[in-house]
């Protein structure tokens, strides 16, 4: 779990509590608050573009990655090196950004944009009631 | 007259700007920090615009897709600087890209997802310092990797093979040559019949991989 925010310590515990072994990375200390003080999983703190702070968290043997840091572009690259370089079997990331997420949709990992799924939802809330 | 978009307004970006306009290129440069716009807008008026260059709509209105000839990804961010290439040469079909390498490290990263040129200051740097040092064996100088050949420098050591023997009695690999040699600080083109002594400073030619053969000849395995 390359980023440890709101969403990746989440995911990190979700994850953790289905039976996965998880290592996390995260560029700050803060991110052991949010996963909590009981965390039994790997935290490895440092850049996610740092391959050194990657290999740490035994991304050469990882089944699969998700990238949420809160920059696009650093997700993107994060993304594109554990696919290209790492050969890690299933890679998925957030971006923010619809039209970069878009762009970066058919590169063999999965990309997942909030924003687009808010759009989605609330017009979709919006849609379904008849105008007044 | 070529069409130039570069991005980031810092020392490296303004200056490459300043440069292009002054050779008559089309020049506009895409800066994000708000502050720096301002001061870059006194300056270079309408050919700066704000905004971030990893968002399609703002390189659109800088006219990427005319296409732009060449984009310059000059910002302090190294991930920004690959989005923006990959950006303009996949998804706008620009032919030439120019990169920044901030930090060396990520010098693999780029070269993994086919961005470049590069160009990396702190690794010209330090191959400057290594070049200064009194004792060095190989430095790097200059990479041409669209060409797959690089420059070296290597230092002629104390009892290495090569010492007193002219260049063409070395048994270089095929893909690498002796471009010159400096002696005492004055500089002769390499030739045949040059022959090479114990602290000469070699540059060369080759192709990246033929390093260890070259260090071997130039350098022996007696000193490191």
């Amino acid at each position: 779990m390359v980023g440890c925010g709101r969403v990746g310590s989440a995911l990190a515990k979700r994850l953790h509590s289905a039976g996965w072994e998880v290592a996390a990375v995260d560029e700050t200390e803060e991110a052991l608050e949010r996963l909590g003080e009981k965390w039994p999983g790997e935290l490895h703190i440092g850049h996610g573009m740092d391959t050194a702070v990657l290999e740490a968290a035994g991304i050469a043997s990882a089944d699969l990655v998700l990238v949420a840091t809160d920059g696009d572009n650093t997700n993107l690259v994060v993304a594109q090196i554990a696919k290209e370089r790492y050969h890690v079997p299933k890679v998925a990331v957030r971006v923010h950004d619809p039209a970069r997420a878009a762009f970066y949709s058919n590169r063999g990992f999965d990309v997942v944009s909030p924003t687009t799924i808010a759009i989605e939802a609330l017009a979709e809330l919006a849609l379904g009631r008849e105008p007044s | 007259m070529s069409f130039i978009l570069v991005v980031g307004g810092g020392q490296v970006g303004k200056n490459v700007v300043r440069t292009m306009l002054e050779l008559g290129h089309e020049t506009v440069l895409l800066e994000q920090r708000r502050d720096r716009y301002l001061v870059l807008d006194e300056e270079f008026g309408h050919r700066v615009r704000f905004g971030d260059a990893t968002e399609l709509s703002v390189l659109e209105s800088a006219g990427i897709k005319r296409p732009a000839d060449i984009v310059v990804a000059v910002t302090g961010d190294d991930e920004d600087n690959i989005v923006i290439c990959q950006l303009a040469k996949e998804r706008y079909g620009v032919a030439k890209v120019v990169a920044r390498v901030n930090d060396p490290r990520n010098q693999a990263h780029f070269e993994l997802l086919g961005v470049g040129p590069t160009v990396s200051a702190t690794e010209m740097v330090m191959a400057l310092v290594q070049h200064e040092m009194p004792q060095h064996e190989l430095v790097h100088l200059v990479n041409l990797s669209h060409e797959n050949l690089e420059i070296v420098e290597v230092e002629v050591a104390e009892g290495s093979p090569a010492a007193g023997k002219r260049v063409e009695q070395l048994r270089l690999p095929e893909t690498a040559r002796l471009i010159s040699v400096v002696r005492e600080g004055n500089a002769e083109i390499a030739v045949g019949s040059t022959e090479l002594r114990a602290g000469d400073q070699v540059l060369a030619i080759l192709e990246p991989g033929r390093e260890a053969e070259v260090r071997r000849l130039l350098v022996g395995a007696g000193k490191r």
